[in-house]
């Protein structure tokens, strides 16, 4: 389970300026303040665009196009199931209806207790033994009914 | 007595099965029984269905053991102590295996062998002998690619050696050299086993690459479900820096040339090369309109080579041992090898090497033994999400990227998704016109609104809501989307929503109308 830091601005200012002497900076800044908050915060997106003197709009822009960046804190759990086609072939659609019957939660969303988030991802490269999913950033494949229900048994401890 | 050298896969699809629990397992029962062991994670030899599969080095050459459950780490162990031993998971000498020995590796030659980040062992596998020939006549590198016949692997299969020339051909201060390392489409991953099992050829071919153009400056851009790649990449580079095989002075040349990991944030539309432009520069990824092409105007608006990590793997062979000797493989205008991905619902699923002109029935059939499901293979994919399903009735085709077009379909990447009888072609061709909404960077219409509608006409299809007039204007917008669009995100999307309507009417309800046209 990822441990993050409170946010703070003294913080962020302090990545902004780690990363802002890059080609092409933005997307690493936003990289660097999701690792260390687990999100990145509105509060963020001006000190942002004054550094790169580019206008909020466009931080905001680029925050929202890319699937990876959240606006606010995940659950404490992450679990990202593969639902591309090499996934659907052996079973992943079943296997998605598994998880969001036992969480109580459709793809996408977090539990309300805050204990875990399911999101689909489109593929995760491991096709050659699907079906497969990221958890915490933990890599798993060849799963089934069973397996699943060991991996959210144990996030639920 | 030198340490029992024990070879445990650190590629993800070893360690999504059960790899590094492996390779901790035998560390510590070595250190119990008081022998020494050096576990090396090696690559992944391709054989994702023996994952994990370790190996010892016995005088004999390396035994192979798979797949490997922790509860049989103990027992492969006494085996491997015993001099590769007997075993009921010893697979024996891998290259020995059929599906190895099937193949011809020229990319993947070192893939699965060496440690991925010693550069030494690279060096000591022919390593780096591409780049002493580059060096030795920079002048001919261009030519040498060009004579080997080489297309862009990404899916696009643009001439290598063209795209480069045209860099070279250009005059700037600076120039760059991208590599297209946002490996998105379902079925494929051998871009991440090479940045996985043998980073250094990656990097040499980059180097390579900027010699030929003068660049200076690289960037390989992952994408960010790869985190084992980019981490194996970002080590490979640090220690080519310390050999001084990037820097000032590449090799002790004149030449400088020095590259960093990017990654790419989730977004499909960023494996297309002018999106993936845009988002290194730090912008949403949006497709740009061509011309300018990359070429002359590519990363911060200056020349540059941006190539598929494949395309790049496969220079340094190409150098080492000539563009003839690479040109000699394949057929018709496909030269050379190509990494073909095996995927889905497949018995013998991994990564396969062989020479263009290989049928796709004997890659799904006879390699790939058919489905993992035992249930008969009915569609396979080929190409990812923007691929075509071909049905049983067209395995005959050769793998070649113009005998796929002339069947309405693609190579793309390399990557076969096989599917059984249970699938429902109806649901897939939906599924790609969703994929395409959900993925589409939104600057051009056709794809943008295109898919959506797509969508929406598909389930009225499917609802036999007005049949015929719904598969018209299904069509029609199909040929919007694939004459209309920017981008092959939208231009591709027709492929396999019309070759499910064409090769798998019954899955949409009776459609005597395309079925007579079939």
């Amino acid at each position: 389970m990822p441990n993050y830091e409170p946010r703070s601005a003294e913080r962020t200012a302090q990545i902004i300026r780690e990363h802002q002497g890059l080609e092409g900076p933005l997307l690493p800044i936003l990289h660097a303040l999701q690792e260390e908050f687990g999100y990145i915060d509105e509060a963020a997106e001006p000190l942002i665009a004054h550094a790169l003197n580019i206008t909020r709009a466009e931080v905001h822009g680029v925050i929202t196009f890319y699937h990876d960046f959240r606006r606010a804190p995940a659950g404490r759990h992450v679990l990202k199931l593969c639902r591309a086609e090499s996934c659907q072939a052996v079973g992943a659609d079943q296997l998605a209806a598994q998880t969001e019957a036992r969480l109580g939660i459709t793809l996408g969303n977090t539990t309300p207790d805050g204990r875990i988030t399911v999101e689909p991802v489109y593929c995760l490269g491991l096709c050659s033994v699907s079906p497969s999913a990221m958890i915490d950033g933990k890599v798993v494949a060849r799963l089934d009914t069973e397996k699943l229900d060991n991996l959210l048994a144990e996030v639920d401890r | 007595m030198s340490a029992l050298r024990i070879f445990v896969p650190g590629d993800a699809a070893a360690v999504a099965c059960g790899a590094d629990d492996i390779a901790t397992a035998i560390a510590s029962s070595a250190a119990k029984r008081k022998i020494a062991v050096e576990v090396v994670r090696n690559g992944s030899r391709g054989m994702h269905w023996l994952e994990p599969m370790i190996e010892v080095a016995t005088a004999k050459g390396r035994i192979a053991y798979g797949p490997v459950e922790i509860t049989d780490v103990e027992s492969v162990l006494d085996a491997m102590i015993a001099g590769g031993g007997d075993h009921k998971l010893r697979i024996g000498v891998p290259e020995e295996h059929p599906f190895l020995k099937k193949q011809t590796r020229l990319t993947f030659a070192r893939c699965g062998i060496v440690d991925p980040r010693s550069l030494d062992d690279y060096k000591t596998n022919d390593g780096y002998k591409g780049l002493a020939k580059a060096l030795a006549n920079p002048g001919r590198i261009v030519e040498e690619v060009t004579q080997s016949g080489l297309r862009g692997r990404g899916g696009a299969g643009f001439p290598t050696g063209i795209k480069w020339k045209t860099v070279a051909d250009t005059k700037a201060n600076r120039k760059y050299v991208v590599c297209n390392a946002d490996e998105g489409d379902s079925g494929t991953f051998a871009d991440r086993m090479i940045m996985e099992g043998d980073p250094f050829v990656l990097i040499e071919g980059m180097t390579i690459a900027a010699i030929a153009v003068g660049a200076t400056k690289g960037y390989v851009y992952i994408r960010s479900e790869y985190p084992h790649a980019a981490a194996t990449m970002d080590a490979a580079i640090a220690a080519a820096r310390r050999g001084g095989l990037l820097g000032k002075r590449v090799a002790d040349s004149p030449f400088a040339f020095d590259m960093e990991v990017r990654v790419g944030a989730g977004a499909y539309v960023c494996g297309e090369e002018t999106s993936l432009l845009d988002s290194l520069e730090g912008k949403r990824g949006l497709v740009r309109a061509k011309p300018p092409l990359p070429a002359h105007k590519g990363l911060f608006g200056l020349p540059t080579i941006i190539n598929n990590v494949l395309s790049f793997a496969s220079v340094p062979i190409i150098m080492e041992r000539g563009g003839a000797f690479y040109r000699d493989f394949g057929m018709g205008k496909s030269r050379g090898t190509m990494p073909i991905q095996l995927a889905g619902n497949i018995k013998y699923g991994g990564l396969f090497e062989t020479p263009f002109g290989v049928s796709l029935g004997e890659l799904v059939d006879d390699i790939g033994g058919g489905t993992r499901s035992g249930r008969p293979v009915r569609a396979v994919q080929v190409g990812g999400p923007l691929g075509a399903y071909f049905p049983r009735a067209l395995f005959d085709t050769p793998f070649d990227y113009e005998a796929f077009a002339a069947r309405e379909g693609l190579i793309g990447h390399g990557g076969i998704v096989v599917f059984d009888d249970s699938v429902d072609m109806a649901k897939q061709a939906r599924f790609a016109m969703e994929f395409c909404a959900v993925e589409s960077c939104g600057k051009c219409t056709p794809c943008r609104i295109g898919s959506t509608r797509g969508m929406e006409v598909i389930d009225r299809i499917i609802r036999d809501d007005n049949r015929a007039a719904n598969l018209a204007l299904l069509e029609d917008l199909c040929h919007t989307l694939k004459f209309g669009s920017l981008c092959a995100l939208g231009g591709f999307t027709p492929y396999p929503v019309m070759s499910a309507l064409n090769h798998f009417p019954e899955d949409f309800g009776a459609t005597p109308r395309l079925q007579a046209a079939e």
